[in-house]
């Protein structure tokens, strides 16, 4: 009986899981967008440029993601003109796509920030001696500063794209019946949240260490010039010791 | 030319709508969340320099505690925790006072919805300050712990005199993060019923039907907060550094 409960729950909880993961993926997929082109705007050196990105990330990074949800799903329809434009009207009439875009700008904000830490990380040497060869600069960004950057900003993206997992519940207060919603439901229908929000637990933490894992091994594989050299006469490990 | 007229006509009514009684309101949520934010940093901070020591321990059993519970606390989505400690807190009460009797088998005891928020938000809190504070005693000298040792000094004076201002010193920055996500994770508690910015800003705009205004002043308020905490840690810092920097 206790045991069917909880089946049951975890059942019904992961039959929820895909539109979980399409709200994360699509906010982190559009994010990574957004962040690219903030990073670009704050690296090309024009000063509007760089004024629009301080003031974004600001605005982004200091309030929270609820109310960025609730002021672009509640707050724009407001405005006559967004309720009437063919574009904008379906996309933030839709509780799914507002959180998706709630949730993409929100993590352009601190995404831009890792990459710009991360390009500014690049050894100056590195670029230098890009220089001394006499790569052109597109050359140079696309085989030195890139790869390295990519490499640097990747311990902090994985802690953001695990940010964002746990933001996903958030779709939940605006009637999205993702994992979290369902969970809810579950909650009040049979008032056992303990039990229900455990077993919800369990799904959401599983979930999020398969993500660490999984960037673990992409910065094991990415940094072999970081690992001891392996022992002569030795056969190569099969594994990585990371998973 | 409507997104300007648009724009001007909430302007002419936010004035009358935050005269009629909801600035008072919502200066009343601001005093909400700094106290939600305050005392789960307190929470916070016993806990999580309980769980770094435990994450420091020697003992495999104390390690193996202090990792779950920043691991678990850090991967849950906040949301989750909150229900948690509400609903799960409303179905602890009530299981208990049925069965003392002190309610009848049909009532129920609801968990106090500040107690219930601020309990969640400072276990998630206190994940993040333990890393902070690991952190920190992580990048104190060891020369310094092996002399104070070499004095002959206790393992609480050693902890008193040599770990404590340190510790406190370096964690000071990390601590001004946890307070920025902590000011952030409180808007959650909203679900709960606890009167703070977010839910009153989210009354305001439910019973007015002008939501663009509340929650962008929400919203507003928020980086208000957020951002006034940057340069008071930055003195703090300057402060618990004081004897680090040349006098000018």
């Amino acid at each position: 009986m206790e045991f069917d409960f909880y089946l049951s729950t975890i059942w019904s909880v992961l039959k929820a899981l895909p539109l979980t993961l399409e709200i994360w993926f699509f906010g982190i997929a559009f994010g990574l967008v957004i962040a690219t082109g903030l990073t670009w705007l704050r690296a090309s050196g024009y000063k509007l440029g760089e004024y629009f990105t301080r003031a974004y990330v600001f605005v982004f990074r200091g309030s929270p993601l609820l109310v960025q949800l609730y002021l672009i799903y509640f707050g724009l329809s407001q405005f006559d003109f967004v309720r009437h434009s063919p574009i904008l009207w379906p996309i933030l009439r839709d509780p799914m796509y507002c959180t998706i875009v709630a949730m993409a700008l929100n993590t352009a904000a601190y995404e831009s920030e890792i990459f710009r830490g991360a390009l500014r990380a690049v050894p100056v040497g590195q670029i230098e001696a890009a220089k001394a060869f006499g790569m052109s600069a597109f050359t140079r960004f696309r085989l030195v500063t890139l790869p390295i950057a990519l490499r640097l900003a990747l311990p902090a993206y994985s802690t953001e794209i695990i940010l964002m997992t746990k933001a996903t519940a958030l779709a939940s207060v605006v009637t999205i019946m993702e994992m979290m919603g369902t969970a809810q439901k579950i909650q009040h229908d049979t008032f056992r949240p303990i039990e229900v929000l455990t077993c919800a637990g369990v799904i959401y933490l599983l979930l999020n260490l398969s993500i660490a894992r999984l960037f673990a091994w992409v910065e094991y594989r990415l940094s072999p010039h970081l690992r001891p050299p392996p022992e002569q006469n030795q056969l190569a490990k099969p594994v990585p010791e990371v998973l | 030319m409507e997104f300007l007229n648009d724009l001007k006509d909430q302007a002419s009514t936010a004035y009358e709508l935050l005269a009629a009684g909801w600035g008072v309101q919502l200066l009343w949520g601001i005093a909400w969340t700094l106290a939600v934010t305050v005392v789960s940093m307190l929470i916070g901070a016993t806990l999580g320099s309980l769980v770094a020591a435990a994450k420091l321990s020697h003992r495999g059993g104390l390690r193996f505690i202090g990792e779950s519970y920043t691991t678990v606390f850090r991967g849950e989505p906040e949301l989750l925790i909150i229900y948690l400690f509400y609903y799960g807190g409303t179905q602890v009460l009530t299981g208990v006072a049925r069965s003392t009797g002190s309610i009848g088998s049909t009532d129920i005891l609801n968990m106090p919805s500040f107690l219930g928020g601020v309990l969640a938000v400072g276990i998630i809190s206190g994940a993040y300050q333990a890393e902070v504070f690991r952190g920190s005693f992580l990048a104190i000298h060891r020369g310094e712990l092996e002399a104070a040792r070499a004095y002959g000094m206790s393992a609480w004076l050693r902890f008193r005199l040599v770990i404590m201002p340190q510790v406190l010193r370096l964690a000071v920055p990390g601590l001004g993060n946890v307070w920025q996500l902590t000011i952030k994770d409180s808007a959650l508690i909203s679900v709960t019923g606890v009167a703070e910015l977010m839910l009153t800003a989210n009354k305001a705009a439910r019973s007015t039907h002008h939501s663009l205004l509340f929650y962008t002043l929400a919203g507003i308020l928020y980086l208000v907060m957020t951002s006034i905490s940057t340069p008071i840690f930055d003195r703090a810092e300057r402060y618990t550094s004081r004897s680090f920097t040349r006098p000018k």
